[in-house]
């Protein structure tokens, strides 16, 4: 980075949204496991926006209602029950899920409210059946001790309900899953602090383990969300929604910090320019007639859509800003395609990037003449496309936001790419959008209740590790990454299963190893691991105990599921030809390749060992263990060895 | 309860009222509170008189709620003391305006002598809007229960929006369904009505039938008994010329998936687009936001504690169905020809009053038979059994049952199964009851024979004239016809 990026005093607050592994949901009795299995049942709601006090919905509100014609919820009996559906009043609140949310107050020293009330945050872009999410205060201030770093304050815990699971979104409607709504959540805000990457990423694993350390949170993909407040000199907070993983951390921490930066210089340049933005869009023109026989695959394609329509609109003095690039790939022009995208377009072009894109000069030219743009001006203009009653609606947003510009970095909510850039996804919400959960008593916190739970607070992080190591025989670093990975509960399964088998041929060790050093491995090279479930895992494991396959091809599943090449642990195995070999026939083999190796034997005596070996692996991976076939050739070498001297 | 004026918090009581005096803070006021431990500012709110009153409620700043020991408070500082007109109420859903019941009393009202009164409480019409011939007028009566609400952010406190304006603020599509004209009547829990504001609720739509030219009456209403009122209103005003829908709502009008505002849209374009004239419930058909059903008012249940599909039709489909493009299904099965919208008041001729003498007795395995002695010394004129099956009751009940018809007392036969027929001469049982003039109901609702009684005990000449209202089909209580076909939503 460059110094100025480094003078730039980047704040990062973390919140932390975790799962907790309670036996049911936060408000009803349904299971809070989650499903992936088909859903039973469907519905179809609207919502609309409730109005506040003033008359004004909440900003995030009307936005996402504009967007948005109905909802498709998806249940399943056992996941979700008329209280996800809102057809029911919520039930009490989950005693063990407050019992966590305490056992965290605790150990981050957060003082404990006297009395919990229950209250509705207004969310309206149908991940909330009712509209609101439920939310409840537990604790504030306190602070997170970080090894070898500095105390980082809390700001508060909260304790609530999960949102329904987004499967699928299109123009005309929004579709989500109710087996992951009402799953209790814990929600951890911390101070923001600046500091090093590593350190950051630091602090938000110190926190992660501490959470995990007290066995009371789901492991695994999606069970924890990290939301990141970042800013840069004191200016405007960017909120950046779903961080899952921290090596995205540092990726994101890196890109925000250079578009916060690019768009402080934006908002310099725009300045230097002293231009008057009131002029902004003051010529919008109606330009369809000059693109009817464009071969422009975009504008073809937008001229396809219902009642097509498109404008052209006229920034006067902005020529050159559009397109402006203080930062490489931060430009003024890619944040708003960002934003038009928000309400429904593919992206806009502007005079910056023309011609390109098969807009030809002929057609710049046109629109210039019907903007009054001379040669010798430096307006720019912005040209956007589609059904009438969007552009309708995107056009004064979008002049709005080219005058923000000159405010530097804006407030809003941004979510993660997978390169882990990050993209516009809405304003920031009104703060204050709650109200009163009228269906549910408030909850008094006595003295005794937080004294009974002391006993109970998470041991340290660094104790655990060690009992994990004593327990397992696991070295330390091992111990660490089983711990922090998300397979450490179902670690704990397999190797217990194992242990009732009393078979316990595979070791601990092994499972971990696996489970961390494989998966991170095939992960690197991009295989998704989401694609390889629990249950196909436990079912590889099961196989390698009772024998069916061996140790080797263990790696050699999770490829193949990762790759999404299999689909099943049974279709991985078949396609790989790694059904197990008996004995005998492996002895043949053996057999066979030491007696066409017989030479090489005699010329290298106990150093064929290798040559011997690579060439029986070449033909018998993961359908033996590799020992055993080492075993073999090893003692049949020295028998030979000793026979022909 | 007006703030401004008495400067008091009355719902705090005993100790926590003592503690915000010493300090010289109240309700709405914003307040620094130092604890022993730590500092909170907010809004001091008020409290439901039944929680303890060990606890202050503040709303901080980030929107939160929180209760704080008043044993653990050592100072509450006034950052700013509440001048607002802002009332906070303790229970946001009853907060509808409290000022405006006060100066009405409903009881043994006259609406003949309330005309003057009447500006008082209907406002804020729109009268200004260019009426279209294809936009219905609609007066829109509120009983209690809310179609639209505001949420007052910095108190938490949640409002009914009532007037026109407010309503076409938060619903802006109103103004493509018709022109509504609020009005409020009553302002009552539905399980507070009583006959008394079932005449209130007739006279006034009788009222507005017969002098202010709508062309539909939607009727808001707490949906507990909200089909004892439509089966009021269906008996007292046969012949009606006009759609009466009574709409209500299963979840609060304060959450963005209330059904609230579907419900009174399906009603309206029921209103618009239907021929069809009478009293009607219209409420979600199913869970989804899709397609409302109109019941008809006689033949309608609420039989879900809370979903939004709790109303369905007994022994029939429901009268129509229409759906989110404004289509309407009918059901042939229903006699739709009687219930024609009519061009002249001729035939309409009110009945509003009540007289509640009835009883409603289920019967159950174990009922005590002397219980039913009470009777003798009640002034009950009317009895309807909640029998078991086609409509029987033990024969341990037969002596005292023949006592109280032999005092006069009127007993009626109908069936808890709720579906189907009361049928009394297949088994011996119901013959002995028949034999000792117990009178069967046909496929009367329970609730409705209640409702029907009470009005027929009013509107009869006598003995002989109240049985025979009783047991004729008068406004679609009882089905000639039963149909064979699955009568549950998909």
């Amino acid at each position: 980075m460059s110094l100025e990026l480094d003078n730039l005093n980047v704040k990062v607050g973390f919140e932390i949204h975790q799962q907790l592994k309670t036996l049911s949901k936060l408000f009803c009795d349904c299971s809070s496991k989650g499903s992936d299995d088909e859903y039973d049942f469907h519905f179809i709601r609207v919502l609309r926006p409730t109005r506040s006090e003033l008359g004004d919905f909440d900003r995030a509100a009307l936005f996402e209602h504009a967007k948005m014609s109905s909802i498709k919820y998806y249940s399943k009996i056992g996941y979700s029950c008329l209280v996800e559906a809102d057809e029911e009043p919520p039930h009490n609140v989950n005693r063990d899920g407050l019992e966590t949310a305490l056992l965290f107050s605790l150990a981050l020293h957060s003082n404990i409210v006297d009395e919990i009330h229950v209250m509705r945050k207004l969310v309206i872009d149908g991940s909330n059946v009712s509209g609101f999410q439920r939310t409840m205060l537990v604790s504030t201030g306190g602070y997170l001790e970080v090894e070898n770093f500095k105390n980082v304050g809390v700001q508060a815990i909260c304790l609530e309900e999960d949102a329904a699971k987004l499967i699928s979104t299109s123009s005309k409607q929004k579709e989500y899953g109710l087996d992951r709504l009402g799953i209790p959540l814990v929600e951890i805000a911390l101070e923001p602090i600046s500091g090093t990457p590593d350190e950051i990423v630091n602090v938000a694993l110190t926190l992660g383990r501490l959470l995990r350390s007290s066995k009371k949170v789901t492991r695994g993909i999606g069970s924890i969300r990290q939301d990141v407040n970042i800013s840069v000199n004191g200016g405007q907070v960017v909120e950046v929604k779903g961080v899952q993983q921290l090596t995205h951390l540092v990726k994101v921490l890196d890109y925000e910090t250079k578009r916060q930066y690019g768009m402080i210089k934006i908002a310099e340049e725009l300045k230097k320019r002293n231009i008057d933005d009131s002029l902004f869009g003051d010529k919008i023109v109606d330009v369809t007639h000059i693109f009817s026989k464009s071969h422009s695959n975009v504008i073809k394609k937008i001229l396809k859509e219902s009642d097509p329509v498109i404008q052209c609109i006229r920034f006067n003095r902005l020529r050159g800003l559009i397109g402006y690039e203080p930062v490489k790939g931060i430009r003024m022009g890619k944040e708003l395609g960002e934003f038009v995208r928000f309400f429904g377009f593919g992206g806009l072009f502007h005079s910056d990037e023309l011609p390109n894109y098969g807009i030809t000069d002929d057609d710049i030219k046109s629109i210039e003449k019907l903007l009054d743009i001379s040669s010798k001006d430096d307006s720019a203009f912005i040209l956007i496309g589609g059904n009438k009653n969007k552009i309708n609606n995107v056009i004064d947003p979008l002049i709005n936001r080219i005058i923000l510009f000159k405010e530097g970095v804006q407030a809003e909510t941004r979510s993660v790419t997978n390169d882990g850039t990050t993209v516009f996804s809405r304003p920031r919400p009104g703060s204050s959008r709650m109200y009163p959960e009228t269906d549910i008593m408030p909850i008094p916190i006595d003295a005794k209740i937080i004294n009974n739970l002391k006993e109970k607070t998470p041991i340290a992080w660094n104790e655990l590790i060690k009992r994990i190591m004593q327990k397992y025989g696991l070295n330390k670093k091992l111990s660490e990454q089983i711990f922090d990975s998300d397979y450490y509960d179902l670690f704990e399964i397999i190797v217990n299963s194992n242990s009732q088998t009393s078979v316990s041929s595979i070791s601990p060790t092994f499972i971990a190893s696996k489970l961390t050093e494989d998966i991170v491995s095939l992960s690197r090279n991009n295989l998704d691991k989401s694609l390889m479930t629990n249950e196909m895992i436990v079912d590889i494991f099961e196989r390698l105990e009772k024998g069916l396959i061996a140790k080797e091809s263990v790696i050699l599943i999770f490829e193949k599921l990762m790759k999404n090449e299999s689909k099943s642990v049974q279709e991985a195995i078949d396609s790989l030809n790694l059904t197990k070999m008996n004995d005998s026939e492996m002895y043949s083999i053996l057999d066979k390749v030491f007696d066409e190796n017989i030479k090489t034997i005699r010329e290298k005596g106990d150093n064929s060992l290798g040559v011997l070996m690579g060439k029986s692996m070449a033909i018998l991976r993961g359908k033996v263990d590799g020992s055993k076939i080492s075993d073999y050739l090893k003692n049949k070498l020295e028998q030979f060895l000793k026979e022909g001297s | 309860m007006d703030l401004n004026n008495t400067k008091k918090s009355e719902e705090y009581s005993q100790n926590s009222q003592k503690l915000l005096e010493k300090f010289k803070v109240c309700v709405g006021d914003e307040v620094r509170i130092i604890t022993s431990k730590e500092g909170f500012s907010g809004i001091i709110l008020p409290r439901y008189e039944t929680f303890s009153d060990k606890y202050i409620v503040l709303k901080l700043k980030s929107g939160y709620n929180i209760g704080i020991d008043i044993n653990h408070i050592e100072k509450i500082e006034a950052i700013q003391i509440n001048s607002s007109t802002n009332k906070l109420s303790p229970n946001p859903q009853i907060q509808n305006l409290s000022d405006m019941s006060n100066s009405i009393s409903y009881q043994g009202i006259s609406l003949q002598s309330t005309s003057s009164k009447q500006n008082r409480y209907i406002f804020d019409r729109i009268e200004s809007k260019p009426h279209s011939k294809t936009l219905p007028r609609i007066l829109l009566i509120s009983t209690g229960g809310t179609i639209a609400s505001k949420i007052d952010y910095r108190t938490g406190g949640v409002t009914s929006l009532l007037s026109a304006s407010e309503l076409y603020g938060a619903f802006p599509e109103l103004e493509n369904h018709g022109y509504i004209y609020p009005e409020f009547l009553l302002n009552e829990y539905s399980e507070n009505i009583t006959p008394d504001h079932w005449t209130i609720i007739a006279q006034r739509i009788s009222q507005a039938v017969t002098k202010e030219h709508f062309d539909g009456i939607i009727i808001s209403h707490g949906t507990d008994t909200l089909h004892y009122t439509s089966s009021a209103l269906s008996f007292a005003l046969k012949n009606i010329p006009i759609p009466v829908i009574l709409v209500g709502s299963q979840r609060s009008s304060d959450r963005p998936s209330s059904d609230a505002f579907s419900n009174l849209v399906g009603a309206i374009r029921f209103i618009k687009d239907s021929k069809y004239s009478g009293i009607f419930v219209c409420m979600h058909h199913n869970t989804s936001d899709e397609v409302i059903a109109c019941h008809l008012g006689t033949r309608v249940r609420k039989n879900h504690t809370s979903k939004r599909d709790a109303f369905k039709s007994l022994d029939s489909l429901p009268f129509a169905l229409i759906d989110q493009k404004g289509e309407i299904k009918y059901n042939d099965i229903l006699h739709k020809d009687l219930i024609k919208r009519k061009e002249t008041l001729k035939n309409f001729a009110p009945r509003t009053t009540f007289d509640d003498k009835v009883f409603l007795l289920k019967f159950y395995p174990g009922l005590n038979p002397s219980f039913l002695e009470a009777f003798l010394n009640l002034d009950y004129k009317v009895i309807i059994l909640e029998g078991t099956g086609l409509g029987h009751i033990n024969k341990a009940c037969f002596p005292i049952i023949s006592k109280l018809i032999n005092c006069g007392i009127f007993v009626f036969m109908t069936s808890q199964c709720i579906f189907g027929r009361v049928q009394m001469t297949v088994y011996d049982t119901g013959r002995d009851l028949l034999g000792l003039g117990v009178i069967p109901l046909s496929n009367m609702g329970p609730e409705t024979a209640v409702v029907k009684a009470m009005w027929a005990l009013h509107n009869s000449s006598g003995p002989s004239d109240f049985i025979r209202i009783m047991t004729v089909d008068y406004a679609y209580e009882m089905s000639t016809a039963l149909p064979l076909v699955s009568l549950k939503s998909e």
